[in-house]
């Protein structure tokens, strides 16, 4: 029998199973966006049948940080910046897990933006979810990596002199093969593109527009959003690199000035996981890894055995 | 001169193949039945630039790199050389030979290559081999090499000319050719080497030299290995299936031998973006059930102060190595120092507590390492590794039985999905993966994927199931079953086999202190004060967190002043020794060097005897004398 018995337990599921039982209550701020991504990842998660034991949530720090304590399942809180690298190594070393990473926009695309740009680029098979609100919301509304030029705040009282960064652009660049871009207010669309960039095997990285109505009142991310997927102006192959890009410019080009497009930007079907890549080149093992060590039937190599003839 | 050793150093430039070539001299002479011990010394390029390996043969075992040396083979630096005609890029054309000559001994031997160096560009050469009574081979082993096929095998024909002069049977050097070398590159080898040792015993007085090997014999079958390898093989042996790591001088050693080997083992290794990333993804994977380990040097450890704190805290075990270089910064990439003590020690925010070995070779290296996974497995603490490039990078034979040990795939305190039956959950439904009150402060953790073992593991405070929190009483019993292991650890750690040296004679008047790379030249030092009538004893520290008070204490209480022997500026352990007794600034002074080589054990000696027993000043500045708080 496996050790990890609650992986693969396929049941019909109810959104409720992911509520923790008694405490602890969202202390997140009445409107905050953040509800949405909780209540898109518990809808997604019923859907795909998934027990809660065989997923694990990794954060960051900040608001989005919160996340698994909201939501019931294995979870991993991590530091600033570092959900990514714990999380991806969680699924290398257990690859029967469902491994979903949350982090905000400063914690995602600032201070983890080297892991960011990494595990996209390694195609690392998991979920990567952003809550973008476009401020640092838990240390108390300073411009973050999003935030438009311009924004002024506590520490940049003359406006930011920086470019937002493009994140779906970089993450297109950087080479993560599902990415898509959803918003709080789009709870529908936003439970299916979760539902689908856990389906996908590679890496999924998740735009997640989270209105912050307590530090970032003057966001344009109220209006109504179009869906690029469903709406006739906008039609283009997600499946073709050039025309993802260039949606992903327009976008991101329009974002503040209160033009947002959401939806599926851009699905690689063909592209290898780094699972499968790294199997195929014998440098990880068939078997899921953790498992070994309650295998009594494995053999454990010894060092004496196999490595000191060449020390004789 | 003495029969009993030979101290052989090949010098030339980076990247002429003196690493490999000094390996497989002291390999052959291993098989042949001595002792041997290798040292290194590189500068931080790739190609070109003064380096040479010593070794040091002996038929008794040997701690160190020794004294001075009695052999040198100078063989020219290949990129120090005009490749183009203008195009000379290097100052290091003498250097094999220049470089090397202040600590040959008095009638020692040189053999250099006279088709790349030329002693015409040494100052005084002459007179300085009349006077230190030096006997000068001067052979050309590049033109040599050139006829018999290609250059680089100069290397080969300077050995050849070492065995002739040294008398070491050309077979022993032969067979271990045979074993390492293609069939096609070894025939020319072979006719190199015939020409070389034959053209010394024809042309030259090879009987001149009062220099020669000696004879001896192991009782059980011996292996040529580098702290590095033992640090690998101890994580492999241990059950470590998964490294994270990115390169820097002197760590990569230890990456590249797992990355190597895991996966022919089934393992992982992931060379990662940064080593922040690098030691979360240790911490990562071992949350997920798998022993995981990680590394650096002093400067990319730096970055691992964060992820070690998370491992802390959400009680995740994790080994990490941390081989420490010169500092501060980037401070000198390939030259040994032990001034990452109070780095590795404190690094990180909060109370906040690691395990931390300190093997002083390659036998305690294997086995500490060892002993690191089982410590951070049951105790779920970080372990670290800490050595530095000296015992990295210099290799030694150790009987091949210390590796002939089961290996062990142990997770230490994990419990099991029929455990977590039974288990105490919290009303909301999650496992008390944090409980209060626990055996050791250990409370056992269940892995992703386990039903019935939900938990948040979280870098923040955090109730019995995980759940962030503030709340006092709650901090207090965490904080106190966290700092509560590091007791239970010492009384463990007490009542192992494998635990700090003692060395010399119970009865001494004087001590000796040390910790890590430094433990053998020490023993090597106390030896020969012993012999010249002092009475000094060591004691070498490779547990030092959580310090062993209790034994430490005996050990300075039973003598009357103690030295204190590291490699750094700060007398760092003498201070971690101050501190964790809290007295006996009065007894303890510190032998310090930090010039970026390796204490050698006659340092040790004059140190001591100037120092502790004359009461004298130091000459030059090698090494530097701090004395005791009541001095």
């Amino acid at each position: 029998m496996s050790a990890f018995s609650a992986i693969g337990e396929n049941a019909e599921r109810d959104r409720n199973e992911y509520t923790p039982g008694l405490e602890p209550q969202p202390t997140w701020c009445p409107g905050c966006g953040d509800f949405g991504v909780l209540k898109a990842l518990k809808g997604a998660a019923a859907e795909l049948g998934l027990s809660p034991e065989e997923m694990l949530v990794c954060t960051g720090i900040g608001c989005s940080g919160k996340l698994n304590s909201y939501f019931e399942s294995y979870g991993f809180h991590t530091i600033h910046g570092r959900s990514l690298p714990v999380a991806r190594a969680a699924k290398l070393a257990n690859p029967g897990l469902t491994v979903v990473a949350a982090g905000g926009d400063g914690d995602g695309y600032g201070i983890g933006g080297n892991h960011f740009t990494h595990t996209a680029r390694e195609n690392h098979d998991m979920t990567y979810i952003v809550f973008n609100n476009e401020i640092f919301g838990l240390t108390k509304g300073q411009t973050s990596p999003t935030s438009p030029k311009g924004h002024k705040s506590k520490t940049q009282p003359h406006g930011s002199a920086k470019d937002p960064i493009r994140p779906l652009s970089l993450s297109l660049t950087a080479g993560a093969s599902y990415i898509a871009r959803t918003a709080a207010v789009n709870p529908n669309q936003a439970k299916d593109i979760i539902v689908e960039a856990i389906e996908h095997d590679g890496f999924s990285h998740v735009d997640f527009l989270t209105q912050c109505p307590t530090w970032n009142k003057d966001a344009k991310q109220y209006v109504p959003y179009i869906d690029i997927n469903d709406s006739e102006d906008y039609e283009f192959d997600n499946t073709d690199r050039s025309e993802a890009s260039e949606m992903m410019h327009e976008t991101e080009n329009v974002l503040h000035e209160g033009t947002v497009l959401t939806g599926r930007y851009y699905v690689d079907e063909d592209r290898p996981s780094y699972q499968q890549e790294k199997q195929r080149i014998g440098e990880i093992p068939e078997e899921p890894l953790a498992e070994r060590y309650f295998d009594d039937d494995y053999e454990w190599e010894r060092v004496y055995d196999t490595f000191l003839d060449k020390h004789k | 001169m003495t029969d009993d050793e030979l101290i052989w150093r090949i010098a030339g430039g980076s990247g002429d193949g003196i690493a490999s070539t000094s390996q497989n001299f002291a390999k052959a002479l291993m098989r042949a039945g001595l002792h041997v011990f290798t040292h290194r010394h590189y500068p931080s390029r790739i190609r070109g630039g003064h380096t040479y390996t010593e070794v040091r043969v002996s038929s008794e075992p040997v701690k160190s790199r020794g004294d001075g040396y009695n052999f040198l083979l100078a063989l020219g630096d290949s990129f120090a050389r005009n490749p183009q005609e203008n195009a000379y890029y290097g100052n290091e054309e003498v250097k094999p030979l220049s470089e090397n000559l202040d600590e040959l001994d008095e009638g020692g031997v040189i053999v250099y290559d006279s088709g790349l160096l030329d002693t015409d560009d040494i100052p005084n050469f002459d007179e300085r081999v009349e006077e230190n009574g030096w006997h000068v081979y001067d052979i050309d082993l590049r033109t040599m090499a050139r006829e018999h096929g290609r250059e680089v095998m100069r290397n080969t024909a300077g050995v050849a000319v070492t065995c002739a002069i040294a008398g070491i049977e050309p077979d022993v050097i032969k067979s271990l050719m045979e074993d390492s070398m293609p069939e096609k590159v070894f025939e020319p080898n072979m006719s190199v080497f015939d020409d070389a040792y034959e053209t010394v015993l024809e042309e030259f007085d090879a009987d001149a030299p009062d220099v020669s090997v000696p004879e001896g014999e192991h009782e059980e079958e011996q292996v040529l290995i580098s702290g590095s390898d033992a640090i690998a093989y101890g994580a492999l042996d241990e059950g470590c299936r998964f490294i994270a790591g990115y390169p820097m001088t002197p760590w990569t050693e230890v990456f590249t031998i797992m990355s190597q080997n895991l996966p022919e083992v089934g393992g992982i290794s992931e060379q990662v973006e940064d080593e922040i990333a690098a030691a979360a993804l240790a911490v990562g994977a071992s949350h997920a059930g798998v022993k995981a380990m990680s590394g650096s040097s002093g400067g990319g450890f730096a970055l691992m102060s964060e992820p070690l704190g998370l491992a802390e805290m959400t009680e995740t075990p994790v080994v990490l190595v941390e081989a420490m270089r010169a500092g501060p910064s980037t401070g000198m990439p390939t030259k040994p120092e032990q001034a990452d003590l109070e780095h590795v020690l404190y690094t990180s925010q909060g109370d906040s507590h690691r395990v931390v070995f300190a093997p002083s070779g390659a036998e305690e290296a294997y086995k500490q390492t060892r002993r690191a996974f089982q410590i951070a497995y049951e105790y779920q603490i970080p372990s670290i590794v800490l050595y530095d490039q000296k015992n990295g990078g210099e290799m030694r034979n150790v009987p091949a039985s210390v590796f002939d040990e089961e290996p062990n795939p142990d997770l230490g305190s994990v419990i099991s999905e029929a455990e977590l039956a039974d288990a105490p959950h919290d009303p909301s439904g999650k496992y008390n993966r944090f409980q209060h009150d626990v055996e050791d402060g250990v409370s056992p953790r269940s892995l992703p994927g386990q039903e019935g073992g939900r938990y948040l593991a979280t870098g923040n405070e955090h109730m019995p199931a995980g759940h962030i929190a503030e709340d006092p009483d709650n901090r207090v019993n965490q904080v106190n079953r966290r700092m509560q292991k590091m007791e239970a650890i010492r009384a463990d750690l007490d009542g192992d086999e494998e635990t700090n040296t003692h060395y010399g004679p119970e009865e001494a008047e004087y001590g000796i202190m040390t910790f890590g790379s430094q433990q053998g030249t020490a023993e090597e030092a106390v030896d020969r004060l012993n012999d010249d009538g002092h009475s000094v004893k060591m004691l070498g520290v490779s547990e030092l967190a959580p310090y062993p008070v209790e034994e430490v204490t005996e050990f300075i209480r039973s003598v009357d002043e103690v030295l204190v022997v590291e490699m750094n500026a700060s007398a760092q352990f003498r201070g971690l020794t101050q501190k964790e007794l809290g007295r006996f600034g009065e007894k303890l002074s510190s032998l310090l060097k930090y010039n970026g080589n390796p204490f050698e054990p006659a340092e040790i000696v004059d140190g001591f005897v100037t120092s502790i027993v004359e009461d004298g000043s130091l000459p030059g500045h090698e090494t530097k004398f701090v004395p005791a708080a009541s001095d």
